[in-house]
């Protein structure tokens, strides 16, 4: 199977929070809750640049390795997922996590956090296939149907790649060697320990 | 006819007003719409035959003094506006090396989201493969063997030494040491102690230790409850604490005995060098558990209430803290649980019942006897 990532290419990324939205609309996430969120380096600035960041589903996840109820899963696409129904809402993926993707509801006592949410890359969870209580815990399950993450589909500049990581890598080199410059793969020395030329 | 006439007259005013009325109309012929012809009148030109309209400023009266010109202001410094690089000539951002830089170096990489949550700004933070580190790695690693050791030495010392006797026998007659309250606080602040501490030893180690004997369901049931046992036993705790300042702090106050108490040689001393209420050990363990107490309800009151630390980083030095505290406290407290059980003959009944066997406390606590003789003697003599 693919070892499925995420690429963002900043030099494309237009800021427009398409990708936000989808996620939010493909899978009903929770108000106050942002799978995906675009984060602007040096705003209103000369040489700005945008990056749509979500997990990662980082190669050794530092999430799983911290989870004191190791509720992570890995699946054979080389994605993170979680079970929510295992989950205790600590906290501890938060702080390991290095691209602040996991987020919580902040239902629990003292201003505590619920249950721990994050991106699937719209695989769902450990339910039951495309079922409603999956689609209840974790949105869509676009992968078992063959598709993409919507973010990366719906992206009106293809700046936001999902898909076998090697086939991204290519697409973003080739544009690279094209247009002459790019400022590299956001957070894949940090996720996937690999450095794709700038 | 008389009839047609008078209608007639009737309608004459009406078509007159009708006849005025198309007089304003254009000509037939001429275009429906017309352009707007520019108005001329009083001081716009054509005829010039209109008043001219007086100038805004009125002329100066000649042959009066003149006001004297204003002179050109002097040119101020300005500094030049540096023209930016031009857009085409990107800045040289290159996300690995950023990245790596970060990585090496600490730091965030950092920019504006257009979201509510401004924390969500820190887009990548390689500290928290440090925290990982840490948790997975040292914090196990070390409260392991802070706890294991700590056990073992108390084994080897209970096995080796055995239990500090009252050297004189008990004498059968008893002291009062510990009043109701302090009991109850001490015992309030030890069952939240024991709780928090398994509660976080699990946290810790579950995963590893409990989690394949029990099975995943099981262990997060049992780690969900030890997580809110967690949560609310830190107010007994803290609040005892507070009170334990109030009632105890006066006793701990270090003085000239506990410097001749550990010149001595302290707990491992021939004989029984003297010591008031509290000898020097338990002087340094009140003061250890009292601020590292605070330090751990500190930390873990931020963990609780993640709102209160809005910056992740924040978050794990919180958890170090807080996770290492709780570590050397716990071996600290498992010295103190032997030392005030198995390890000193007479010790626990001072907690359990309040009143000491007379020799032990003639033994360990030698001034604050003769203190409370001389107060009974005082009183004895008050009384006659």
């Amino acid at each position: 199977m693919a070892r499925m990532k995420f690429l963002c290419d900043s030099d494309r990324c237009i800021e427009c929070n398409a990708c936000v939205t989808a996620c939010k609309n493909e899978n009903e996430v929770p108000w106050g809750i942002n799978r995906r969120r675009v984060v602007t380096i040096g705003d209103g600035k000369p040489g700005e640049r945008s990056i749509s960041m979500a997990c990662m589903h980082c190669t050794d996840a530092p999430c799983a390795a911290v989870c004191p109820v190791a509720c992570f899963y890995g699946t054979e696409d080389g994605l993170v997922l979680h079970d929510k129904d295992l989950c205790i809402g600590c906290g501890y993926c938060f702080y390991a996590c290095p691209f602040g993707a996991p987020q919580y509801p902040r239902v629990g006592n003292f201003g505590g956090r619920g249950k721990m949410d994050k991106c699937t890359y719209c695989a769902g969870g450990p339910q039951q296939d495309n079922s409603a209580v999956e689609y209840m815990q974790y949105g869509a399950n676009r992968i078992a149907e063959g598709k993409l993450p919507l973010c990366a589909e719906m992206c009106s500049t293809k700046a936001l790649l999902a898909g076998d990581g090697e086939i991204i890598a290519s697409i973003y080199k080739e544009r690279v060697q094209q247009r002459g410059y790019g400022s590299g793969a956001w957070g894949w020395r940090t996720a996937y320990r690999e450095e794709l030329p700038a | 006819m008389m009839r047609l006439a008078m209608a007639l007259v009737l309608l004459l005013p009406l078509g007159g007003a009708m006849a005025q009325q198309d007089s304003g109309a254009p000509a037939g012929g001429a275009p429906s719409v017309q352009s707007v012809a520019p108005e001329v009148g009083s001081g716009r030109g054509g005829t010039n035959n209109a008043q001219q309209p007086s100038s805004s400023d009125p002329a100066t009266q000649t042959g009066g003094p003149r006001p004297a010109p204003i002179p050109p202001k002097p040119r101020v410094a300005v500094e030049p506006i540096v023209a930016p690089p031009p857009f085409t000539a990107r800045s040289d951002t290159d996300a690995t090396a950023l990245e790596a830089q970060r990585a090496e170096h600490g730091g965030v990489i950092e920019g504006a989201v257009s979201i509510p949550n401004q924390a969500a700004g820190i887009l990548v933070q390689p500290a928290g493969r440090d925290w990982r580190g840490f948790r997975t790695r040292i914090l196990t690693i070390a409260g392991a063997v802070i706890l294991l050791g700590t056990v073992f030495i108390l084994a080897g010392l209970y096995l080796l030494r055995g239990p500090q006797r009252i050297d004189a026998g008990r004498s059968g007659r008893t002291l009062h040491r510990y009043g109701a309250f302090e009991r109850m606080n001490h015992w309030m602040v030890a069952v939240s102690f024991v709780l928090l501490g398994l509660t976080g030893i699990n946290i810790t180690f579950g995963r590893t230790l409990l989690r394949p004997v029990i099975g995943a369901e099981a262990f997060t049931t049992l780690t969900w409850v030890g997580q809110a046992v967690h949560q609310f036993l830190s107010f007994p705790f803290v609040i005892g604490l507070m009170a334990m300042v109030v009632v105890w702090a006066r006793d701990n106050l270090p003085s000239r005995v506990d410097i001749a108490w550990i010149k001595a040689g302290g707990p491992a001393a021939k004989g029984h060098p003297p010591a008031g209420r509290f000898n020097a050990a338990q002087k340094a363990l009140y003061w250890f558990v009292v601020g590292g107490g605070v330090l751990a309800a500190v930390s873990g009151y931020l963990l609780m209430a993640p709102g209160l630390l809005d910056n992740v980083i924040n978050q794990q030095w919180a958890h170090v803290l807080h996770g290492l505290m709780a570590m050397v406290m716990m071996a600290a407290i498992l010295g103190h649980i032997y030392i005030g059980t198995i390890g000193t003959e007479g010790a626990f009944e001072a907690m359990a019942t309040g009143r000491v066997d007379y020799n032990y406390a003639r033994e360990h606590h030698s001034l604050w006897v003769d203190e409370r003789v001389a107060e009974a003697r005082r009183l004895a003599a008050g009384a006659d």
